[in-house]
């Protein structure tokens, strides 16, 4: 029944991606990114991870289209036709794919207990948080305590991207006319 | 056999995720189609972190409100999803900078197409090859 | 927008609910799934939500854009204030064991604190954002869409 939900999810994930391939319009493309990320929280909670489905359906869903539809409000409708040939991109996408696929041949089984993911460090942390910290959800603890420093970072990279996009878009368009008249 | 098929299709099948996502990047001209392809090709990659982590028959690494913790329960790695808690946020931010960007390229080029883009900027070199070669008597 | 009355009687309905339920998954996020980030993301969609439908001036009276850009910076530096604290008591960044009688209750503080911090510093960001997109004049009608 698990492997059933999963295949169900995977095959909707790789179709909504295949229209993404095709569709021209970008308005279609940019709906099919939402529900591209609201398909893929869905595969986040079978796969046991409530926290990150929680933020992939508010970021990807919520934030990240709304960005994307802003952008295309400034810029253009539709996806001119390709006109190169697209040979040498599936050619390079194929050596790729098999490459990762020889990679991950001896990786360990899907769900198995006792692989080296699961043992060390993640099993001393299920085991210290109660004592510690006395905070239910592993995951926030982990998070904001034992690796508050990584956090720490994250946050500041959320700014450096917020002053960034200020400093590109920050003030109002300027006017062609300004810009001749200058040269 | 069959049991090494089943243990390792959900790597596969996410493989073949980031590869869609991957083609889309390296073959579509357009910018905002670019970014959402990066954007599936980064979201398979955490599909892809996330499965490793799982544990068959665990449960979310969330312990009871009152914390008694139950020895015969097993819980999923809690690792991972701190990890990509990360990623996805920092995701968004280069997002949000990729398409600020596409929209001065807009206002720089008044066209969003990689292949047009090009065309301008290679027009751009050749007029300033011709204005430089002419003050040096003809030879760029 | 004005011709789009459902949406404006929802949007008036709905906005007081998400900003609420942001603020729940805030303090909650020690005891159910969630936290500073996703609670920082669900207030600034509450937020955009309310913007898209009124126009940007109305969202501007509510949270000016130098309100926004300075509380950008307060959450970085609530988390960074949070870690310079436990320097003070002689221990290493980011300690929370000195923040209270007991290590435990500093951990709880100190969790709290932080999240804190994170959870104003992304809304703020992602606002800010939005702010950014939103102020340029479009190219394509509303109609025409």
């Amino acid at each position: 029944m698990d492997v059933f939900v999963n295949l169900v999810l995977f095959a909707m994930l790789v179709s909504t991606a295949f229209a993404i391939l095709q569709m021209r319009r970008l308005f279609g493309v940019v709906m099919m990114a939402g529900v591209f990320s609201l398909l893929s929280a869905l595969l986040f909670v079978t796969l046991d991870a409530v926290d990150v489905a929680f933020t992939e359906a508010a970021v990807g869903a919520g934030i990240s289209t709304v960005l994307m539809l802003g952008t295309m409000a400034l810029t253009s409708r539709d996806e001119k036709l390709p006109r190169k040939s697209s040979v040498i991109p599936i050619l390079v996408v194929m050596i790729t794919g098999a490459v990762l696929i020889y990679g991950t041949l001896d990786m360990p089984d899907f769900g198995s207990a006792n692989s080296a993911a699961q043992t060390h460090v993640a099993a001393d942390y299920l085991e210290r948080t109660p004592k510690d910290t006395g905070v239910p959800n592993v995951v926030t603890a982990i998070l904001a305590s034992y690796r508050g420093y990584d956090t720490f970072g994250e946050v500041v990279v959320v700014f450096t991207a917020a002053i960034a996009v200020l400093v590109l878009i920050g003030g109002l368009a300027r006017r062609k006319d300004d810009e001749e008249e200058t040269h | 056999m069959m049991e090494f098929v089943l243990g390792h299709m959900n790597y596969w099948l996410f493989i073949i995720l980031m590869m869609t996502g991957f083609y889309i990047v390296v073959a579509r001209g357009n910018f905002v189609k670019k970014i959402v392809g990066l954007n599936i090709f980064q979201t398979s990659v955490f599909m892809f972190y996330i499965s490793i982590g799982k544990v068959a028959g665990g449960t979310a690494p969330i312990y009871p409100i009152d914390l008694n913790v139950d020895p015969s329960v097993t819980y999923s790695n809690p690792l991972p999803h701190v990890l990509i808690l990360t990623a996805i946020v920092v995701g968004v931010a280069t997002t949000a900078l990729g398409l600020a960007l596409i929209i001065r390229i807009r206002e720089a080029y008044d066209t969003i197409e990689e292949e047009d883009i090009l065309e301008i900027e290679q027009a751009m070199q050749r007029k300033e090859n011709a204005i430089e070669g002419s003050a040096m008597g003809g030879r760029a | 927008m004005r011709h789009h009355l459902i949406l404006r009687v929802i949007t008036k309905l709905i906005v007081p609910p998400i900003i609420l339920f942001a603020l729940y998954v805030q303090f909650h996020g020690d005891y159910s799934p969630g936290g500073g980030f996703q609670a920082g993301v669900i207030f600034a969609a509450g937020l955009i939500l309310f913007g898209i439908v009124y126009g940007l001036r109305k969202v501007k009276k509510v949270l000016p854009p130098w309100l926004i850009h300075k509380l950008t910076a307060l959450g970085v530096l609530i988390y960074g204030g949070t870690g310079v604290v436990s320097l003070f008591f002689d221990k290493a960044f980011l300690d929370y064991s000195v923040l209270a009688s007991y290590p435990k209750d500093g951990q709880h503080y100190g969790i709290l604190a932080v999240e804190i911090g994170v959870g104003v510093a992304v809304a703020a960001v992602m606002i800010a954002i939005y702010y950014a997109f939103a102020a340029r004049p479009p190219r394509i009608n509303d109609e025409d869409w």
